[in-house]
């Protein structure tokens, strides 16, 4: 099947671009009674970065978790405004989803676990092996394919588990705080290669984290939330006319950027306190 | 290096390492070998010192002797009780993993089903033997079923507990691509809960082995068919207390090969990716 062909126009008659995916006052209350996310509405564009930035309970993960469908939300709508839905009203193929931990399975190789999401659409391994090969070669693990996760450290397996996610080229990539558990200088070298991969393929990213830096550092906008109930407290871009950068990290403008998203997040932590 | 050199830094004595693990895996072997043969040795002395009557307890050289005398009554013993151990614990596998995918499908199947199979268990075999001795149609049957029914739980209980314990984000990867019921099963659970199996086949083989043994107790089966507990009691009986040695001999050696079967099956499975056999280097 060519997905190329199926996707609905990118464009609208009118020259202006349709969203990748809309959320329309969407509200999650757990069984326990919690609300965890109250009236959260969100226009992601194609091709953009966002990130989700606020404390830990502010709903950040479950509205990641809400738009990839992986629960249900219990109020508002998701919509997909240029994606071709299927019967559970997800753009399947279109989505991939990085979690905190790598989540590879341990009984498969490298290779293998890159398989899987093509596996489960019927993709036999041989079918498979081009795009399995570029998957890796965008992380730089082509050669690693034979490994065993236990052999890798935490930082290539987070790659494997990166190029699980781009196998299927999707058009949006959610990832939940994909790098809070790694060390800081892994953790750059893994901003670095998703911010080439964001400029390389145009893909849409959605970036859950608790941290100012990582946050300023991607992203051309920013959502801050905040806690009890979970709702966005601010929506707004990033613009740089830098190239995001190793020297980036060191210039005068990075730091305003980070003191900019510090001080709203600041806000939003003040205003969520009782 | 000097800043940091210590008394592991100098090498006692200079050898690879690859000299050292051969001679590592040598000791492994020889030093239980001659734990073994000293013990047999002191009962050896012991009994020809003390003079206690064979039909006591024999020398160990009365007892290989038996072994080798007795070996047309004690080898279809040993035939029969190998292939009822074996045989329930195919069986016990097939079912135990059948019924515990059976009983994860839903919180309700296993509220409805799963008391039954604990009954099953709790229940002492020896006191049901007479029952299922009433029941099968002939008393080969009857041991099957009984070690059958001791082998089955073990691999039941871990079976259950490992398809349950199947990573909760590798259960949403395969919701978000879309996966079958199937898929998830059979790329998924059944493979994360290997290790589980593995643990239920080594306890199963053991207890198959003990309950073949006490069901034929139970049954007192007798004449061409018996296996060696049959062979053990009539020893017995017979004050033939070699013989019997030699019997309970057998017993321990079908033991070993069946926890030696069972543990190499395992290794052979998890050796490359799990964590219970991976060699730490710290």
């Amino acid at each position: 099947m060519n997905l190329a062909e199926t996707r609905m126009p990118e464009r609208s008659i009118e020259g202006r671009k349709r969203p990748l995916v809309t959320m329309t006052s969407v509200s999650k209350r757990f069984s326990s009674g919690t609300l965890a996310l109250s009236e959260m509405s969100l226009v992601v564009e194609s091709g953009e970065f966002v990130s989700l930035l606020g404390p830990s309970g502010c709903g950040k993960s479950t509205a990641l978790r809400i738009i990839a469908g992986l629960g249900d939300a219990s109020s508002g709508m998701i919509d997909w405004p240029s994606s071709r839905i299927n019967s559970r009203g997800l753009p399947e193929g279109d989505i991939s989803f990085v979690f905190q931990e790598p989540t590879l399975m341990p009984w498969q190789t490298v290779f293998g676990n890159v398989h899987l999401p093509l596996k489960l659409r019927g993709v036999s391994q041989a079918a498979a092996r081009p795009r399995i090969t570029e998957a890796l070669a965008t992380v730089g693990l082509q050669d690693f394919a034979n490994a065993y996760p236990r052999e890798l450290s935490g930082g290539m397996r987070m790659r494997v588990s990166i190029a699980r996610a781009l196998v299927t080229k999707p058009k949006l990539l959610l990832m939940d705080e994909p790098f809070a558990a790694l060390d800081e200088i892994t953790r750059q070298k893994l901003n670095d290669d998703v911010l080439r991969l964001w400029k390389q393929t145009g893909i849409t990213v959605i970036f859950v984290t608790h941290s100012v830096f990582e946050s300023a550092y991607l992203s051309n906008r920013i959502v801050v939330m905040k806690a009890r109930p979970g709702r966005v407290h601010a929506d707004f871009p990033l613009h740089t006319s830098l190239e995001r950068d190793a020297h980036y990290r060191t210039s005068e403008e990075y730091r305003q950027a980070c003191e900019k998203v510090s001080t709203v997040l600041l806000g939003a932590i003040g205003s969520g306190e009782h | 290096m000097s800043t940091q050199g210590t008394a592991q830094d100098i090498p006692a004595v200079i050898s690879p390492s690859f000299h050292n693990r051969n001679r590592e895996l040598l000791l492994r072997i020889l030093i239980p070998l001659a734990v073994l043969a000293t013990m047999v040795l002191l009962w050896h002395i012991g009994v020809t010192v003390s003079g206690v009557p064979p039909y006591i307890l024999p020398s160990p050289v009365a007892v290989a002797t038996a072994l080798v005398t007795d070996w047309h009554t004690l080898a279809p013993a040993l035939w029969v009780t190998t292939k009822i151990t074996l045989l329930s614990l195919l069986l016990a596998l097939v079912g135990g993993v059948a019924f515990a995918i059976f009983l994860v499908q839903s919180r309700w199947v296993e509220i409805a089903f799963y008391p039954i199979a604990v009954i099953l268990q709790v229940t002492p075999i020896v006191a049901i033997s007479p029952l299922i001795l009433i029941y099968a149609p002939s008393t080969q049957v009857a041991l099957l079923i009984c070690a059958f029914l001791v082998a089955f739980f073990p691999i039941l209980s871990n079976m259950v507990q490992g398809l349950k314990s199947v990573d909760h984000n590798l259960l949403n990867l395969f919701d978000l691509y879309g996966a079958s019921r199937w898929q998830a099963l059979l790329y998924l659970k059944l493979p994360a809960s290997l290790p589980y199996f593995m643990t239920g086949l080594r306890i199963g083989g053991g207890l198959a082995l003990i309950a073949a043994v006490v069901a034929e107790f139970a049954a007192g089966s007798a004449g061409a068919g018996s296996g060696l507990a049959f062979r053990l009691l009539e020893a017995q009986y017979r004050m033939n207390i070699p013989r019997l040695f030699a019997a309970l001999i057998l017993l321990s050696l079908l033991g070993v090969a069946i926890f030696a079967l069972t543990s190499f099956i395992s290794w052979l499975s998890l050796h490359r990716w799990h964590e219970s056999s991976l060699k730490r280097e710290n």
